[in-house]
């Protein structure tokens, strides 16, 4: 049977706030763009996101978007290209604008404007008071601001190719990437899609620890298959832990609800965060409160028969504000703990969250590689979002920047792709060698037999990271890490699929995607190994200091050998003046 | 604990059947959804969708001991064995418990439900009180699991031509939200006999929503504001 083939101008693959900002600023342009995503649109993972999206709009309290920057670097450890965050923080407020323009219900203040809490790691003025700096739609804005940015999608006639699952890119000898082949789930018929550019919005890799806040469909599927293409993944050793998890089960609570006056308390009753940040307090960095409930909890100062959580207090916030600002949290505690928050404290512990690591770009979107002095673009390959690297979150991701990282990102990358259709008009000649690799990937899976399961080789993988790549790290422990993974990635060759059916096989589906995360976990594993010494989120007990001269780096991890490579931070800002390095306190 | 499952395999060539599985392992706190992914471990072949797991994707909308809900927010706890699991009804079943969702992504395109403005627009947001923002509560949070359209006996009937709750839904949004420009066209394209006025008020819509939304008085919303529009 011959290969059904499609070509478009452009193809985004994934359907969150990253794809769907970048497919509408191409549709907008008249670009012929498909949009590829292996579920419906509003089912990706940005309809998770809770508290909200930063940008200095100063709707509350005095604000600007230098000290969002200030905030963000700090945040990151400064491990974040300063050239990007500007771009990211003087952005902001107009990209937020206009997220409002196209429909997104914001919460509003009493004057008419655009609602904004507090969140952790914001500052006034260069590390003064906190400031107020995250927008929001109660505690829905991920929802509130994919819903609207499918339904302008919807406006503009974007092409959806709605369950198709991107199976590999298409690249020819000379590097170009041609699009990708893709498999149509309901009817299991692989499709070609050619298009002059690929932007890559698949999104985070959550899959990789066995607790965490995370979709079923966060696997890094993009990450995946950037790491096939022969391009690193940049800092993947920095997987972003989320002080408040629902204890045991994994479930978000947005750092939104001690924006709006939550806070922790270990055994005794105390609010400990005083202890680790006496300033931020409760609204330090995340890597800071997770470390700190880490902490506490080794200690022996947890809660619980097992004292293996702390509890987050809600209850004095009163009804009112739960209902209005927290409405979705409060509706998640009492399905999934049958409490009410505004009677009982929540047991929370630190969860598997975010991916700061990924595919790395520049600030346009394009995807770069080293090359013998400095790096290059790969020519026709863009990523945006939770699967990119640009460097804005660093070694440690503010709560806010994510969807503000998906809607300027999103939008960047669809300026630069116009830029790039101008230039390069024609479609590219087939690389069938290319096709034939990304078929052979897809039919491996028709082998029959007895073997292992997808399920159970995914849940050791799981346990694994968690146990050996978690929140504390030390040498001996990653290097066992690194040892198990690498022995569970040999079996996946013994994984035998029972279901050969063609129509919607999610069987199929989960399969490609463990290969997927297994990559990535020997990604982070590996990278977390060789990085000796505490930053951000990645915290060796054995190198307890940053060390801005050996490891002011970013890692870049290869498939090929593991080997590891590294490249300079950016510290030269577009226009202000750098914030060089200095020591961390909240 | 046992459960009842709707199989349907369009490549076997056989009719759809029940299948009964049992699950021995049934942990406190646990959800429909977790007992599916266990029982998907026995058999692989057992097809669903699913996604966040936490009621906010609407990915995993099923009919559970002959109510719509989610797997991922339904407490096995609070169901009566065998569990009887089906596809929701009134769709097309593509395998198991997956269904062609097309129609009633058709009739929420068709809403327009994206902000229709002519004005020019301000450099920064548009001004909207929080009471005129209240107004958006209840509305903007649906997931589109389509809990709502598929047990509603007027979409089963005309699914071509009745929008169904959840579209309608949508629409009462952007009619309700004080910075859309569009209320006359809307409305007009939500006359005649079929689109709007096949809601008989059945209201199983409400008792199924697991937002706890209410499309039927959204729907009665839409009514009241044709009449205005009309005297």
């Amino acid at each position: 049977m011959t290969l059904e083939r499609r070509k478009f101008d452009t193809l985004v693959i994934g359907a969150g706030g990253g794809g769907l900002r970048a497919s509408l600023q191409l549709s907008s342009a008249d670009a012929n763009v498909a949009v590829v995503s292996k579920v419906f649109p509003t089912r990706s993972h940005t309809v998770a996101a809770q508290g909200g999206i930063n940008a200095a709009l100063a709707n509350v309290l005095p604000d600007n978007w230098h000290w969002h920057m200030y905030d963000t670097i700090k945040g990151s450890d400064y491990l974040g290209d300063q050239d990007a965050i500007e771009y990211m923080c003087r952005s902001a407020s107009h990209l937020v604008y206009e997220l409002e323009h196209a429909g997104v219900p914001f919460s509003r203040l009493d004057n008419g404007k655009i609602y904004q809490r507090p969140f952790g790691g914001q500052s006034q003025n260069f590390g003064g008071d906190q400031a107020a700096r995250t927008c929001a739609a109660a505690d829905r804005t991920g929802h509130a601001i994919l819903h609207s940015l499918y339904q302008q999608n919807i406006r503009a006639k974007t092409h959806f190719f709605d369950e198709y699952f991107a199976i590999d890119l298409i690249k020819d000898q000379e590097g170009f990437i041609l699009g990708a082949l893709v498999l149509n789930i309901e009817t299991g018929e692989p499709l070609l899609l050619e298009a002059k550019t690929t932007l890559l919005a698949t999104g985070g890799a959550g899959q990789l620890f066995r607790t965490n806040t995370n979709a079923h469909i966060n696997t890094g599927d993009g990450l995946g298959m950037a790491l096939r293409a022969g391009i690193p993944l940049q800092d993947m050793e920095f997987f972003q832990f989320h002080p408040t998890g629902i204890a045991g089960k994994g479930m978000l609570i947005t750092e939104g609800a001690r924006g709006e006056g939550g806070y922790l308390v270990n055994k005794d009753g105390e609010r400990f965060m005083e202890r680790y940040a006496p300033h931020a307090k409760d609204l330090a960095s995340r890597d800071v409160v997770s470390r700190a409930i880490a902490t506490e909890v080794r200690e022996g100062r947890g809660c619980g028969e097992n004292g293996d959580y702390v509890l987050l207090k809600l209850d004095h916030l009163g009804q009112e504000v739960l209902k209005k600002r927290l409405p979705g949290i409060s509706d998640t505690i009492k399905t999934f703990l049958h409490i009410d928050p505004a009677m009982e404290p929540v047991p929370v512990f630190p969860t598997a969250h975010y991916t700061m690591g990924g595919i790395p770009t520049n600030r346009h979107g394009q995807v770069v590689v080293p090359v013998e002095t400095g790096e290059e673009e790969i020519p026709g390959l863009y990523a945006a979002g939770e699967c990119a690297c640009v460097s804005v979150h660093g070694a440690n991701r503010l709560g806010g920047n994510s969807l503000l990282d998906i809607v300027v990102f999103g939008r960047a990358a669809g300026n630069d792709i116009i830029k790039f259709l101008k230039e390069n008009r024609y479609h590219r000649p087939l690389d069938q060698d290319s096709v034939d690799k990304a078929m052979a990937r897809l039919h491996r899976w028709d082998a029959k037999g007895e073997g292992e399961t997808v399920a159970g080789l995914r849940a050791e993988m799981q346990a694994t990271m968690e146990k050996y790549c978690g929140v504390f790290r030390t040498e001996e422990v990653l290097a066992e890490g690194v040892e198990k993974i690498i022995k569970l990635e040999q079996r996946m060759k013994d994984v035998r699929l029972q279901d050969h059916g063609r129509i919607f096989n999610t069987a199929r589906i989960e399969a490609l995607e463990l290969e997927n995360l297994m990559d990535l976990a020997l990604a982070t594993v590996v990278s977390a190994q060789a990085r000796k010494e505490s930053r951000g989120a990645h915290s060796r007990m054995d190198y307890p200091k940053r060390d801005d001269v050996q490891w002011l780096k970013h890692s870049l991890f290869f498939k090929e050998d593991r080997r590891l490579d590294y490249k300079p931070v950016t510290l030269k800002p577009i226009s202000v003046d750098s914030f060089p390095p200095k020591e961390r306190v909240y | 604990m046992k459960f009842r499952i709707y199989r349907y395999d369009p490549e076997s060539g056989r009719q759809p059947y029940i299948q009964d599985f049992e699950l021995q392992e049934v942990t406190p706190g646990m959800m429909l959804r977790d007992a599916l992914l266990k029982l998907k471990e026995q058999d692989e072949t057992l097809t669903f969708r699913h996604s966040c797991g936490e009621g906010v994707c609407g990915s995993d909308a099923m009919n559970i001991n002959g109510t719509n809900g989610l797997a991922c927010i339904t407490p096995l706890k609070s169901l009566k064995q065998p569990v009887e699991i089906r596809p929701v009804p009134g769709m097309p079943v593509i395998r198991d418990l997956v269904i062609d969702m097309s129609q009633f992504y058709h009739h929420y395109r068709a809403v327009k439900p994206y902000l229709i403005v002519h004005d020019p627009e301000p450099e920064v947001e548009y001004l909207q009180t929080p009471q005129q923002r209240e107004k958006l509560d209840g509305l903007y949070e649906c997931i589109l699991c389509g809990c709502c359209s598929t047990s509603c006996p007027s979409f089963w009937w005309n699914p071509d031509k009745f929008r169904g709750p959840a579209a309608l839904l949508q629409a009462y949004r952007f009619l309700a939200d004080s910075r859309d420009q569009a209320m006359g066209q809307r409305l007009e394209e939500l006359e005649g006999p079929y689109r709007l006025f096949r809601c008989h008020t059945i209201m199983n819509c409400v008792d199924v929503c697991p937002k706890g939304l209410n499309p039927t008085r959204a729907i009665n919303n839409i009514k009241k504001l044709m009449v205005k529009d009309m005297v």
